[in-house]
């Protein structure tokens, strides 16, 4: 009972993790909270919902589908929603967050004209599959969420620390001006970071489609907000805050509705944003600073 | 190899530079004197390309480079060193270094890098410590041999010395003399205005965004007025 609730939790911990590392990379980089992540994970979901329910296609076809997709609506959402703010000198620092609130509210309508409102069951050929070790399930599904996960946050973070791309990014992150005079062309790293955060969160979508078995349009609202308390959680513009963060978030979920009452779930993130906010507000792994980003 | 002429520069509705004008031979160094507020840092700014004038000509071996951005100005050969240091403090001092050479394919970058940290063993020394953790004196020097990774052409330093303690000064300057015996050429801001002028072969006197006096380093050092404006000796 504790094992399974525990491969539950890290289940769900894991696609948080994913969805929150969308939030903080444009977080990190942008300094600010793109409110259209959630919807763009949304989406995710249901170009996953068309291509195995509808389609009856395989579910890798899914995912590049989900990515391509996403990452385009990221380029979209940067190009027009968050690009002209940023250039356009003397605009309010609540603008783009404004403007992002804008576009969220734009794709769930658009995702309710397009496939309709209600729950879209979401089909994979393995969702009934376990595997029984001694008296513990564990389902199939929940083995390629989490290995899928995991995969993603190791090669994001190998890609940060190691590669040239990716310290270019993080130096991006740290100070736009600085970075742009050791030769990075800042522009084209912002633009990288909204395509990257936003193909994450449309993998997260397919994972949290095949987690729940059911997709709505309602449903980026309250992940994406469940995606900023993780950040807060683990330190704004922190990737491994956002990955112990989703975890965290994801455990403790689990354990409250086996443990305690079931109606508290989603109240979870959100009682965690005031303690941390009032024990230690710069987040599990963020550094106490006065410096004001740009 | 640098022609600034007739620079305006504004930030917002002030305007900041006055048909600023300046040249810089090639191989030698070059300073730029001045008080606070008189527009050095916006003239190192708008030379490397983080500020666009309003009007003027930048031309950088004879190529016009005016309104180019930093990163382009950067692969044209100009760095910049900006004031405050505006080292990586997340990155360790080695992705400090190694961000330095981003724009860099040539095959020397290994060589360089050992040729730098021989030059600044107190960076090899902390190489993976975290650039935020270095003290004032410290992240100068990283900051100047992340500059000198970026190999360039031009060098411009927006007041090297500021709020370091005088033997590191000292080093500082001595460090600049050494970047230009290696063939870079150096334009330097300083309010430590005689020992910037020691090392320096020419200057110009920037007061309220315009150029007011220029001449010869030593021409200046003994020039009245500079003694008593910058130098804080009465004639």
């Amino acid at each position: 009972m504790l094992i399974e609730q525990l491969i539950n939790g890290i289940t769900l911990g894991s696609i948080y993790a994913i969805v929150a590392l969308g939030f903080t990379l444009v977080f990190g980089v942008l300094g600010i909270v793109n409110m259209g992540h959630g919807e763009i994970f949304m989406f995710g979901a249901f170009i996953g919902v068309l291509v195995t329910t509808t389609f009856g296609l395989p579910l890798w076809l899914a995912f590049l589908a989900a990515i391509i997709v996403t990452a385009f609506m990221g380029y979209l959402l940067e190009r027009f929603a968050l690009r002209p703010l940023r250039n356009h000198q003397g605009s309010n620092h609540l603008a783009p967050l404004i403007s992002t609130i804008g576009v969220s509210i734009f794709l769930e309508n658009l995702s309710h004209h397009l496939f309709g409102p209600g729950n879209h069951p979401f089909r994979t050929p393995f969702a009934e599959m376990s595997i029984e070790i001694g008296s513990v399930t564990v389902y199939l599904v929940q083995i390629v969420i989490f290995v899928i996960s995991l995969i993603l946050m190791a090669a994001l973070s190998f890609w940060l620390g190691k590669t040239k791309a990716g310290k270019a990014l993080r130096a991006v992150a740290e100070n736009l001006e600085t970075a742009s005079l050791l030769g990075v062309d800042t522009k084209k790293y912002i633009t990288l970071t909204v395509i990257l955060a936003s193909a994450m969160g449309g993998i997260a979508g397919i994972l949290v489609g095949m987690a729940f078995n059911a997709v709505t349009p309602q449903m980026g609202l309250s992940m994406g907000l469940k995606g900023l308390a993780i950040i807060i959680l683990g330190g704004m513009g922190n990737v491994k805050g956002a990955m112990v963060g989703g975890l965290i978030l994801g455990l403790a979920e689990t354990f409250i509705v086996v443990y305690g009452d079931s109606g508290y779930r989603d109240a979870i993130a959100f009682i965690a944003i005031i303690v941390i906010l009032l024990v230690r507000p710069q987040g599990l792994f963020g550094q106490k600073t006065s410096d004001v980003r740009r | 190899m640098l022609n600034v002429s007739g620079i305006n520069a504004f930030y917002g509705k002030i305007q900041v530079l006055k048909n600023v004008g300046l040249h810089v031979e090639e191989g030698s160094i070059v300073t730029i004197l001045g008080a606070n507020g008189a527009g050095k840092t916006t003239t190192m700014k708008t030379i490397s390309g983080l500020l666009k004038p309003k009007e003027g000509k930048i031309e950088f071996l004879g190529e016009d480079v005016t309104g180019l951005r930093p990163d382009q100005l950067l692969r044209k050969g100009i760095a910049l060193v900006p004031e405050g240091r505006q080292i990586l403090a997340g990155m360790t001092v080695m992705e400090n270094l190694e961000m330095g050479a981003y724009h860099r394919k040539d095959k020397e970058i290994e060589k360089d890098l050992e040729m730098v940290l021989a030059r600044f063993p107190i960076l090899k020394e902390r190489e993976k410590q975290l650039g935020g953790t270095l003290s004032g004196g410290q992240q100068q020097m990283l900051a100047i041999a992340r500059a000198i990774m970026s190999k360039p052409k031009l060098l411009l330093l927006d007041e090297p010395s500021m709020g370091l303690a005088p033997l590191v000064v000292a080093d500082i300057f001595n460090i600049i003399k050494e970047i230009r015996e290696t063939g870079t050429t150096v334009l330097l801001v300083e309010q430590n205005a005689r020992q910037a002028l020691k090392i320096s072969d020419f200057g110009y006197v920037l007061e309220t965004g315009k150029i007011v006096a220029e001449g010869s380093a030593a021409d200046l050092l003994t020039d009245s007025r500079i003694k008593e404006a910058y130098l804080g000796v009465k004639s």
